[in-house]
């Protein structure tokens, strides 16, 4: 059996709705159309009433899943794509964070992000949202990597008390694929070695950390052994296994595919700086996207993200500190 | 109504003083005839009232125990908000009472989704959800966004909008300009009805309907009253940017006063019994609020300062 990135997820959404009468999910074009990415193809063939379409409402959409999870429901919303949440962005940050901590009611709903850049796909259909996200209280925040995170990571969302934001990346939906689905895998809020190494650390998540390997590859043939370590989870980030592994090779790189101004790699180099000082051997450093919206035609997309080429000319000269 | 009034003139007498109230206060003065009447006929444990700043009355006619005010004004720790989230802000999702965030328009669509959440678990049975909005409110994306959700999905939400003629400052004629905000119901394919706001009887009888058209499954309701509403937004505000001649003129009548009066002449209560109330309610209030006084407020060394349900999951880096 094969299985892509994105047929996981339909495939965790699927087993969420079979292990769970309170799942539902509520998202644009998702019932018989099957999602603009077919992520819930089948769905609503095979669990009547519970898949959903909506109305193009993003806040609407948002507010009624958290009063749905005040009621004893687990509603699953699908954004189209990441860059619309911005339209329900304040029904995240400020009713479903904050709803635990001023009620003590839990707000248990999982909110997909189909994020990050394709070619082709420009300013509005590429946007990655975690570190914007991040920055709430209240929320959990989770970037999978490879096809066996989508799939657990996104069942133990729904299982999560709190509201999760589910950043999935499309440039990994029909790409990345695996052989089966092992019967377990990392809980959330743990970090993975996705490569040992020991001449430096690449903390990366989401597809960051394919371009990472393969920055890792091109330099083994140089003699260096890169380590490359998946967050998993943006949010909360598992410090202690980067700080691990700075240990052991003295040097950092974060990459990330979200803009530059602070966000997630900025908090990983800043909590490594205040821990782990002494660890370092070189000013720790970070790649992320360029500081301009982001460009549609693929030259230029390709030249805005970090890629495996730029991952190995920033470690190269981190390597040569 | 009375209770309310007595309570909220409290509060301000309080606000003035200086000292007990934490944070702002906003009455719901001009408006309690519009909010009691739904909150009257709304069952708690049944029923879901998402009531905004302006709902004390409608509120307690609910069965929101007045020390959930009280409390919450006055920072007690035992109040339903711990001291988290302040006066207005209160609420007790679980029991109906959706507990409001600023951002106005956003209550309507959690309460719609209340609504979605019990008929997927086939408990909706002939509940209804009500969310208060005023005139301000109205021209908010979110209003649009959960009004029109819950008319596709045909819930049985009813939309109480308050128009008491100013949002903060804002007279109507910057805020809409549709000749009345009913004629939005039509728009989105809902029932609308409009109402004197002031006259408490009328109230009662409009959202009766309502409230009855939605248990049988028309779906959304959208009652409009116009109010005035009798100060500012809120303590700070001396509404002077309302003309005199609107606060003198028969809208600017006081819904309490209409709603005893119209109890007199049809001798539904006497002088007696209507001084009665009042003096129950002052003893009301006065009990409340010399409970809360005696209670402990939020210790900040006790909070735990932690966001998420599962605890498990809380960041403990700096």
């Amino acid at each position: 059996m094969s299985l892509t990135y994105l047929e996981a997820i339909r495939e965790a959404q699927y087993e969420a709705l079979r292990r769970d009468p309170r799942v539902f999910i509520y998202g644009q074009d998702i019932g018989e159309f099957g999602g603009a990415f077919k992520a819930t193809k089948r769905l609503s063939a095979e669990f009547p009433g519970r898949v959903l379409d909506s109305p193009i409402s993003e806040d609407a959409m948002v507010g009624m899943a958290i009063g749905a999870a005040v009621e004893g429901s687990r509603p699953i919303v699908e954004m189209q794509f990441a860059d619309f949440s911005s339209v329900g962005f304040n029904q995240i940050v400020n009713q479903a964070a904050t709803l635990y901590w001023r009620t003590n009611v839990p707000c248990p709903i999982v909110i997909r992000l189909p994020s990050g850049g394709t070619p082709g796909s420009g300013p509005f259909h590429s946007q990655s949202m975690e570190s914007i996200y991040a920055h709430y209280p209240g929320l959990v925040i989770l970037t999978p990597a490879t096809v066996e995170d989508a799939y657990h990571l996104l069942l133990d969302a729904v299982e999560l008390e709190d509201p999760v934001i589910f950043c999935e990346h499309k440039f990994l939906y029909y790409h990345l694929k695996a052989d089966a689905l092992p019967t377990s895998t990392l809980p959330i809020g743990k970090a993975r070695i996705a490569r040992p190494g020991r001449h430096a650390t690449v903390v990366a998540y989401s597809a960051m950390v394919h371009e990472s390997i393969r920055a890792a590859e091109e330099l083994q043939q140089d003699g260096y052994q890169i380590e490359v370590v998946d967050m998993r989870s943006v949010k909360p980030i598992d410090t202690g296994t980067i700080l691990a592994s700075v240990a052991r090779t003295g040097r950092l790189l974060c990459v990330g595919e979200s803009f530059p101004w602070g966000g997630v790699t900025a908090e990983v180099i800043s909590r490594v700086v205040a821990d782990g000082f002494h660890l370092l051997d070189a000013p720790p450093q970070r790649l992320n996207s360029k500081d301009t919206p982001i460009p549609y035609h693929p030259n230029l997309w390709r030249a805005h993200r970090p890629t495996a080429a730029s991952i190995v000319a920033e470690l190269r000269k981190l390597l040569k500190f | 109504m009375t209770a309310a009034r007595v309570l909220e003139e409290k509060l301000a007498s309080l606000y003035r003083a200086g000292g007990r109230i934490v944070g702002g206060v906003y009455l719901g003065k001009g408006q309690e005839a519009f909010s009691v009447a739904l909150g009257l006929q709304l069952s708690k444990g049944r029923d879901i009232f998402a009531g905004l700043i302006r709902d004390q009355a409608g509120k307690l006619a609910f069965g929101e125990p007045m020390l959930d005010a009280t409390r919450t004004y006055l920072g007690s720790a035992l109040g339903p908000m711990r001291g988290r989230d302040g006066n207005i802000h209160r609420g007790r999702p679980k029991e109906g009472l959706p507990a409001m965030i600023s951002h106005l328009g956003s209550m309507v669509s959690v309460v719609a989704g209340m609504l979605m959440s019990r008929r997927l678990q086939g408990r909706l049975g002939d509940a209804v959800g009500a969310s208060a909005i005023g005139d301000g409110g109205t021209s908010t994306g979110a209003f649009h966004e959960g009004l029109n959700l819950a008319a596709v999905e045909k819930l049985p939400l009813i939309i109480a909008v308050a128009n008491n003629q100013y949002a903060y400052s804002t007279p109507n004629n910057r805020q809409f300009a549709c000749a009345n905000l009913v004629d939005r119901a039509k728009g989105y394919g809902v029932e609308g009805y409009e109402v004197d706001g002031k006259d408490l009887l009328a109230c009662l009888q409009v959202f009766q309907h309502a409230i009855s058209r939605a248990r049988a499954g028309h779906g959304p309701q959208m009652v409009v009253g116009s109010l005035l509403r009798l100060g500012g937004h809120g303590e700070h505000d001396d509404a002077s940017y309302i003309p005199d001649t609107i606060k003198h003129s028969e809208h600017g009548r006081d819904c309490l006063q209409l709603a005893e009066e119209c109890a007199l002449e049809r001798g539904w209560a006497t002088v007696t019994e209507l001084a009665a109330l009042r003096e129950s309610s002052q003893k009301e209030v006065d009990r409340a609020l010399a409970q809360t006084s005696r209670e402990p407020s939020p210790d900040p060394y006790k909070e735990s300062w932690r966001a998420l349900a599962t605890s498990a999951l809380v960041d403990e880096e700096k």
